[in-house]
Formats: C-alpha cells, structure tokens, sequence
C-alpha cells in the first residue's frame, strides 16, 4: 500500500501552514479532527467548506462525519464572525440575574436575533452557556473581555462605541 | 526526581520567600481579573519598588468570596482587603509592617468559619504558574512517596479507605471506579479527567484547573500508577482558555521535572497526560459522550454497559473522574483514607466545593465539609439573600438537578440528601432564588436548555425535552390547562424512564422538582393566568362578558 500523503494546501495563505502543523503534531491521525478544527476556527475565524474539505482529505474522514462534527459543537461557527463580538452569557445564574433584558436590549439596538451578524458586519451577537464568571453574573463578553454585573445601559453603551467607529 | 529532591526544591522556595518581609497575594481569578486584578498586581509592584520595601507580589488562584473582589490578602498579618483599586496599591504598601488600612479591609469570617479546605487548600496561596510553589506546598510528595513505598493495589485500598465518591455529581465510589479498572484485562489502559464543566452555573473546576493545576495532574499520575495506565487526557472546555493554558504550562513544566514522562521518580513508572479541549456540547459531560469526543468524533453516548472501565477509549479499559475527584486523590495519599474518612456524613465522606451564586450576598467559591446544613451554607457563609427580598428556593445539580425550597434548608447536604430532596449533588453549582425568581420559568429554562443540548440520538430525549418545552411556554404565556399539566408530569416519567444517558435521564428533575415544592406557582399560571413572581408576560386574556 502506498505512503499517505497529504493533499496540498488550498492556498498560500501562511494560516494553512498552522492547520497543517497541527495535524502533522497528531501524526494526522482521525482523532486529531476537532483539535483541527478548533486551529483552523483560531486562525480564520469561522470554517468554510474549503477547510472542511481539506482537513477531512488530510486526515482521511469521511466528509460527511467532518461536516457532522462542525454542526455537532456549538463552538464552531460556519459563518465569518462580525468585526466585533459582544457575548452575552445565558448560564443560570446570569439568565436568574437578568441576562435576558440584555440579549432583548441588544437584538432590538442592533435589529439582528442571537447568533446573527449585523448586515454590515460589523457586530456580532452571541449567547454562552456559561463563561464560568457565575459570581459576578450577569456577566457579557466584549470581544472577548468579560464585564461582570453588567446593565443594559453598559451593553448599550458598547454598541454605540463600536457603531460610530 | 525523588522525595528528597523534592524537598530540596520546597526549601529553596522557603528560602526564597523568607527573603521578603511581606507577601502580597493578588487573587487573579476571573472574577478579580475582570474588575482590573492584573493592572491593581503591576501597580503593588510599582508601589513597592517605589516605597523600597521588600514586598514579594504574587498572582494566585481565586481566594473564595468573588463578590468581595477584587481580593488582595497581606501575610503573614493574614490581612484580607476586598474590592481593591488599582489606585490603593500605594496606601496598602504603605500599610505594610504597620497597621491595615481600615477601609479596605473586610470582615469574613462568617464566610470562612465553617469551610474546610481540601480541594481548595492552595487556592489564593500559591502561584498557579509555578511548579515550585506547589512542591512547596507539599505537592508531588503523594506521587513520589506512592511510586516508591507504595503498591498500585495499596493506593486503591487507600483511595477506597477513604470512602470518596465521585465529584462529578454521579457520587460513584472512587475507590471501586479504580479497582475496576485496574483489574480490566488489556495491556493499554487510559485514564481521562472530565474537565467539561458545562453544567451554566458552575465554575469550581475551571478555578482548581486554573488555581492548581499540579494538583490535578499528580491525581491524575497516582490515579494512573494505581490502575496501571500510562497515558492520561485531560477533557477542558474551549470556552475555558485560561484554564487550557494554565493546564498546558503545568504539564510541560511537570514533563521538565521528570514528574511526567517515562521512567518518573527512577521508577518503571511511565506517564504522560494530553489535554483535549472540548467544543460546546454539555452532552460530552456524560461519559460515553466525552470519549467519543477525545476520539475526534461527534459527541454521542452510548448504551453502557460495557462501562469504559472495560471497553473505553479505542476500546480500552479508561478510568474517567472529574476534576475535583483527582483533586482530593493527593491529600488522600499524603493523609491516609482515614483522615479523609473522619470527614463529612455517613455516606458521603469529605468536601464538596460549591460555586455559590444569584440572588445571595457573598457569591463565590466555598468548600464545606459533607453534612453540612444548606441553611448554613446559605446564611452563614453566603450571608443570605440581600436587599430586603426573601429566599425562596436554591438550586443545585444544574439541569440535572432540582430547587430545594426554604423548609428544606436544614437538611445536611450529602449525596443520597439531595437526591431524596428531588435534586442531585451533581458537579457543585449552587444557586440562590429570592422571591422575583418564577419557579416555571426556572423549570422552563433548564428544558429549554437540555433540548436545545440533547444530541439527537434517543426520541424519549430529543422529542420529550422539546415537548416539554412546548408545554411549559404554554403555561408561562398563560395558554395551559390543567390537562396540559397532567401530560407534562407524564412525559417527564417517561422521559425520565426511557432516555439512554444522564441528560435525558435527569432532564425532566427541575420540572418535577418545582411541581413538588412550588405546585401552587404552576396552578397559579393555569388557572388564574397570573405569573405571582412578575416574571412571565401573560397573553391577555378574553373579559367574559
């Protein structure tokens, strides 16, 4: 049986180099597959077909359970994210805090659901399950820095700053 | 390296520190760091290099009472000062050698009275970061002294002495977990730490996997010594990255003392661990679900048995414990399973860490002996329910437990307590209610959540939990019956009954549970169409003419 090799890289683009690395770190094996995926949505943001593609060719899995594990995980995201990010986190404590006024707040300012981006890409409106800042709930993460006890007035406030921009 | 080794290295710590006259600890947990912890460290820093004082600042893991945060504590005077500024760092300094400075300093002792510190013993002591710190804090003394004085079987039997249950909220015996394992037959064994805390409310392993993550991996190396397994995974949650990073530093810096890879204290004794970060999928708690996401695949139970202690990861024999579970394992070698034995109530020996939260004053992490009063962890320790409003129930297991209401709170908590309550121990999130909590809202929130979680594969779960879903937005939007309330409590049994995992399994507890303690507040929906906590938003109804 001839040596497996490893398909091309879709492009020069050097973030491929860091997807490939990781797989070539786990020998390309089949259990490398989300551990891929994750270096591939760390350097591109999101996963498109082409990177489905190419991580299911390299390390030999059928495309179907590559795409099956994409949707599976609610880390992994399909679509490009917005230029900024504000998660609002709907764990237990937050949501008894009040996490609900917050995300209804930013839905109706931004005119976008959970989970959509703002049509010029700018915003991005997420919900965590649970960002493990439970004490100082509710708690919203503004590309990525967490806010505790956060008000509607706070997360509005974050909008308007990235809206004028 | 050996114990002597070991002890060298925990001395020249000791050196080290007695060259400072004070120690400032800055709790750098979540919680402190996002009120502005890292910048408030460099400024104490500054401050002392400025003032010339012979101040040694050190980062550690969450000191407890996050509410109170940012949290900076003086030793050796022990002084505790809460929501510290990043402009007090000179005033602190200044302090120092004299006497502490009034406005900053804080009163817990209400809060730190009844908790005893196993799991969280190096929590706000030592530097996360640094290996030598937790040697000096007598870490590894429990691998190295098991690897040479011990047999594999001897740490069972001491593990099971010990009479710990499982942490993750099933409350297995540990001790029997293990002899299972280790007398699977199969010369490639695995053992696995569930790092996948995605129970919304919970956050005591994220603070000990980023407090102390040495800890963990000397649980997990004696965990793998005692089974005979040479290759452990961690599983940690994507979303905790801090954690995944502070996991990473700690075994490459275990691998750099010889504490991890082959041949580990001169011994046969080979060991290695690989963290592997989940994606999102609180079904990948359960165990089945989670080693077939450590194998690269979509995260789905299966019908058990065979239990992974026989046919596990690739089939092998793997031992899965949670985070808090290999936590307590080091102390349990170091003291013997008697001491630990001597602690908490008939059947449930030990600590539990609780992540306290919502509607309570001293919200934050606590560990309190086994048996312990809810009204005392509630009033004492968290300091009850603040401004003016009353207590109406405390939720424990997450969406696998129930709310436990107020004529309840004297019961001691234990795991077999909490399950006759209707509720489970479950992984330790514990949180409070006051009286502008909607008790079918809550049971509305925790369905909403396990449906939108259930990974598909069985009916009783995938359709029950949306089902039940449907039914209780009827009833919070004030459309129910009473017959809709009558197939709600029958599709729970049957979803209870009939679901192939934990999930589904425990799905329907909030639900029952509320129905149990808080009936009234669902008849209240159906027949009066009023919501008496103000939170659901009734459809308005037809006036009768």
């Amino acid at each position: 049986m001839p040596a497996f090799t490893p398909p091309p890289l879709p492009s020069d683009d050097k973030r491929w180099k860091i997807v490939n690395g990781t797989m070539r770190k786990n020998g390309f094996a089949r259990h490398a597959l989300i551990e891929t995926l994750h270096t591939v949505q760390s350097s591109f943001g999101y996963l498109d077909d082409d990177a489905i593609r190419f991580v299911a060719r390299s390390l030999r899995v059928p495309l179907s359970q590559a795409y099956g594990v994409v949707t599976f995980y609610h880390y992994f995201s399909l679509k490009p994210p917005g230029k900024h990010t504000v998660t609002v986190c709907a764990g237990t404590a937050c949501y008894i805090k009040g996490a609900d006024a917050l995300i209804a707040a930013a839905e109706k300012r931004l005119g976008i659901a959970q989970g959509q981006t703002t049509k010029d890409g700018n915003i991005s409106l997420m919900t965590a399950r649970c960002v493990g800042a439970c004490s100082r709930a509710p708690v919203v993460l503004s590309d990525g820095e967490v806010a505790g006890e956060a008000s509607v007035e706070q997360v509005l406030e974050q909008l308007e700053r990235w809206a004028v921009e | 390296m050996t114990v002597e080794e070991l002890e060298q290295i925990a001395e020249s710590v000791r050196l080290e520190n007695a060259k400072y006259d004070h120690e400032i600890h800055v709790c750098m947990d979540l919680a402190c760091a996002s009120q502005g912890a890292d910048k408030l460290r460099d400024e104490l820093v500054k401050a002392a290099a400025a003032a010339g004082k012979n101040v040694l600042v050190r980062r550690t893991g969450c000191m407890g009472p996050c509410s109170s945060g940012p949290l900076v504590r003086v030793d050796p005077e022990e002084t505790l000062y809460a929501h510290v500024k990043s402009k007090d760092a000179e005033v602190i300094v200044a302090s120092l050698g004299s006497l502490p400075v009034p406005e900053l300093q804080c009163d817990l002792s209400n809060h730190f009275d009844k908790q005893v510190r196993v799991v969280l013993e190096n929590a706000g002591h030592i530097d996360p970061e640094k290996i030598d710190e937790y040697i000096a804090s007598d870490g590894y003394k429990a691998l190295m002294t098991a690897l040479i004085e011990m047999t594999p079987a001897g740490v069972i039997h001491r593990i099971t002495e010990s009479r710990l249950r499982g942490r993750g909220g099933g409350g297995y015996p540990t001790g029997l977990k293990w002899s299972t394992v280790a007398k699977a037959s199969g010369d490639q064994k695995y053992v696995v730490c569930n790092g996948d805390e995605g129970d919304p409310g919970a956050f005591m392993d994220r603070s000990v996997m980023e407090g102390d993550p040495h800890r963990v991996i000397e649980g997990m190396a004696l965990a793998a010594y005692g089974v005979g397994a040479n290759k452990g995974f961690i599983y940690v949650r994507a979303e905790y990255p801090v954690a995944v990073a502070r996991l990473t530093m700690a075994i490459r810096e275990a691998r750099r003392r010889g504490l991890l890879g082959s041949n580990i204290g001169g011994t046969t004794f080979n060991f290695d661990v690989e963290i592997r970060l989940g994606a999102g999928a609180f079904v990948c708690g359960e165990e089945t679900a989670l080693l077939a996401s450590i194998e690269g695949r979509r995260g789905t139970p299966k019908p058990r048995p065979p239990y992974p202690a026989v046919s596990g990861l690739w089939g092998k024999p793997t031992l899965i414990n949670n985070v808090e579970t290999y936590a307590n394992i080091a102390p349990i070698i170091r003291n013997g399973g008697k001491w630990f034995a001597d602690m908490g109530s008939e059947r449930s020996k030990g600590t539990k860490v609780f992540a306290l939260t919502g509607k309570i004053k001293n919200t934050g992490l606590v560990e309190v002996p086994m048996g312990i009063k809810l009204r005392e962890i509630i009033e004492e320790i968290g300091g009850g329910v603040p401004d003016g409003h009353t207590f109406k129930a405390v939720q424990t297991g997450g969406p696998s437990g129930g709310c436990i209401p107020a004529e309840m709170l004297d019961v001691g908590v234990s795991y077999d307590a909490l399950m006759a309550m209707g509720s489970i121990m479950g992984s330790g999130g514990m949180i409070v209610m006051d009286d502008t909590s909607c008790m079918v809202n809550v049971a509305r929130f925790f369905i909403e959540f396990c449906m939108t979680e259930s990974c598909g594969k069985c009916i009783p779960c995938r359709a029950g939990t949306a089902q039940m879903h449907t039914l209780l937005s009827k009833i919070c939007s004030g459309d129910a019956t009473l017959d809709d309330l009558e197939l709600l409590e029958d599709l729970c049994s049957t979803v209870k009954e009939a679901s192939l995992c934990g999930l589904g399994q425990t799905a329907p507890n909030p639900v029952l549970s509320t129905l149990k303690y808080f009936r009234n507040e669902y008849i209240e929906h159906i027949v009066h169409k009023r919501c008496p906590a103000g939170v659901c938003t009734m459809k308005p109804q037809e006036v009768l003419a």
